[in-house]
């Protein structure tokens, strides 16, 4: 059994996607760039691009990072469940396969904000 | 007449046996499985329940006798204090910020443990065990009442202390505590044993209180240290009872060792991660500091901690299987999380600051090789950022929860302080996010156990709110501009330096 109980014991997850009303969760981080904190959030339609995410939703939280002037969106080395990965801009979430609650790390080797690399 | 009659007075040991005798009746018409229904399925195997000594037995009536006694004196000083205005002698209103974190994330523990206790009181066999955790139940409702009383004198005069119990329920950054003991409370009896007796009474208590009151000396408040010393000499007592638990069912069954283990293992990592807020406190929060979080961590978790390890060892236990990822993290834990609390100060229910110079040069000192390296560069970044800018450096980007200790997940990688540690698991088709492996490991055991957990930021974007953060905070109790924010523009700050200065000039 999955949890020590006296009997069977089903639990209902809180967080499934049919609780967004439609939309889905997926978070982004930007490795060796902790200025903020932990992975950002969003909670958006699948049908949105993955353009929209970026631009709309992802870089106004991200000026606060003196890096972000720098970034060049084509030389973003992409991670999706830690494997590397290459994200269509003009796309729909759902058809970059971006699923409920996924975390997509950006790797950008060269830029290293305010704070040291190892 | 030369007739010897009995002794008048009973021996403490008799009185002790007379007053438990009916609570060990053997029943007659039902089984002992159907009247203890819950001390078998955690796999727990007990021989002989009459083992379990209890040490420092007390009888009702000396339990009241000394407990009315402490009562008396705490309650004549938190008078004295509230007649004295004991709110204007604390260093300054930053203090404020440790209280509001303890009176949201930790008072609601006591009373959990309260209500635990109480349980298992119920639900465990042993006559001696029964009265031991009875007496402790009533312990830790005391404790919540006095820090409760203690603090309410503050929140007549300042913001932030008025909505503590819906904090504890629906704010963010208490989850780390309210899932805590959530989690205990919702375990069996033994488990909830070594949770709360052991794990966190024995093993983790010290780094919370000992750091915590010396605090409330040290910046001048005198109702926290009065509730610390009530407490204390209960402590001692919760401790006894914790150990000897867990002695206990090592010397019932050798096949209890691999159960008790995973849970020691669990219950230290699910401590480390409550005690980063205490961390916070420690080298950020208290205006007249005790000592750096790693300075305590070395008094009360290395040296405590290892003769502790040591002394069980001979009943096979090993020190916890986090224990060295947590060593390395506790010269981290305490800028990584204030950071975050710095940036999200739109949803605290206390107010933070960016550390002044000097505080910054004391940090160094304390931090040697981390604070320089990784730490102060983003301060004094955030700093010229706000200067520039002439507003709050804020960060609006609603992080990622731990699926278990449910903090937002801004802890590191082990080995390397610059990149945020990742860890996922699916399950049923559902994917679930953890801050450490430590975290991941207690999902993976018993995951249909958190899948059901409510994580403050999801639930946020969901009916009713959907993502609306004004009327989250209606929901959570926080006043938008009183409560929240930075330290340097808060009515606390305004009014405690405006009263003050009433007191002691003519103007």
């Amino acid at each position: 059994m999955t949890v020590v109980a006296r009997k069977e014991y089903v639990a209902v997850p809180r967080d499934r996607v049919e609780n967004f009303n439609g939309k889905q969760l997926v978070f982004i981080s930007w490795d060796h760039h902790l200025l903020l904190s932990a992975p950002i959030m969003f909670c958006l339609l699948p049908q949105a691009t993955f353009g929209e995410l970026i631009e709309s939703h992802l870089l106004p939280l991200l000026q606060a990072d003196p890096d972000t002037a720098a970034l060049d969106w084509s030389k973003v080395e992409w991670l999706k469940e830690g494997q590397p990965w290459v994200p269509d801009f003009e796309a729909s979430l759902a058809a970059n396969g971006i699923g409920h609650k996924e975390q997509l790390r950006m790797h950008t080797p060269g830029l290293n904000t305010v704070c040291a690399v190892n | 007449m030369d007739m010897k009659t009995a002794n008048k007075k009973l021996s403490l040991k008799d009185k002790y046996k007379l007053f438990t005798r009916d609570l060990g009746w053997e029943p007659t018409y039902r089984t002992k499985e159907e009247v203890f229904p819950y001390v078998q399925y955690e796999g727990i195997k007990i021989h002989d329940w009459d083992k379990w000594e209890d040490p420092f037995r007390l009888t009702m009536d000396s339990y009241w006798k000394y407990q009315a006694e402490k009562e008396r004196k705490f309650y004549a000083i938190i008078d004295a204090h509230a007649q004295n205005n004991g709110h204007l002698h604390i260093t300054d209103a930053r203090y404020l910020s440790a209280l509001k974190v303890f009176l949201q994330a930790i008072s609601p523990g006591e009373y959990a443990a309260h209500k635990g206790f109480a349980r298992v009181g119920r639900e465990f066999p042993g006559v001696g065990t029964q009265v031991a955790c009875q007496m402790q139940a009533i312990d830790e409702i005391r404790h919540a009442q006095t820090q409760i009383h203690a603090l309410s004198n503050y929140n007549k005069f300042y913001n932030g202390f008025h909505g503590f119990a819906e904090h504890r329920d629906r704010i963010w950054y208490t989850s780390v505590a309210r899932s805590f003991f959530d989690d205990a409370m919702a375990a069996g009896p033994f488990e909830f044993m070594i949770a709360i007796g052991f794990s966190f009474e024995y093993v983790l208590t010290n780094l919370l209180f000992v750091p915590f009151m010396s605090g409330a000396a040290y910046n001048g408040d005198m109702a926290t240290v009065t509730f610390g010393f009530s407490a204390q000499s209960d402590e001692a007592r919760h401790m006894t009872l914790g150990l000897e638990c867990i002695k206990f069912m090592l010397e019932q069954d050798p096949d209890n060792l691999p159960i008790v283990q995973a849970w020691i293992d669990k219950w230290f990592w699910r401590g480390i991660r409550v005690l980063s807020l205490v961390s916070t406190m420690m080298d950020y929060m208290l205006p007249k500091r005790v000592m750096s979080w790693r300075e305590a961590w070395n008094i009360y978790g290395i040296e405590n901690g290892s003769a502790l390890f040591k002394d069980l060892a001979r009943y096979g236990i090993r020190a916890p299987k986090g224990w060295d990822h947590a060593e390395e993290a506790i010269d981290h834990m305490s800028h990584q999380l204030m950071l975050g609390l710095y940036q999200w100060k739109f949803g605290t229910s206390f107010h933070v600051w960016i550390p002044s110079d000097e505080d910054m040069d004391w940090l160094s000192k304390k931090y040697p090789t981390t604070f320089d390296k990784y730490y102060r560069p983003r301060w004094e970044h955030i700093k010229k950022h706000e200067a520039a800018t002439g507003a709050p450096f804020n960060n609006f980007g609603l992080p990622k929860l731990c699926q278990c200790c449910q903090l937002p997940t801004l802890f590191t990688e082990p080995g390397d302080p610059t990149l945020i540690c990742h860890r996922e698991s699916v399950y049923q088709g559902e994917r679930y996010h953890f801050c450490s492996d430590g975290c991941k490991d207690i999902f993976d055991n018993e995951p249909e156990k958190y899948i059901q957990a409510w994580l403050p930021m999801p639930g946020l974007m969901q009916d009713p709110l959907n993502g609306d953060l004004a009327g989250w905070m209606d929901w959570v109790f926080l006043k938008n501009g009183e409560d929240n924010g930075d330290y340097a523009t808060s009515q606390d700050k305004h009014n405690f330096e405006l009263w003050r200065s009433m007191a002691s000039s003519n103007q």
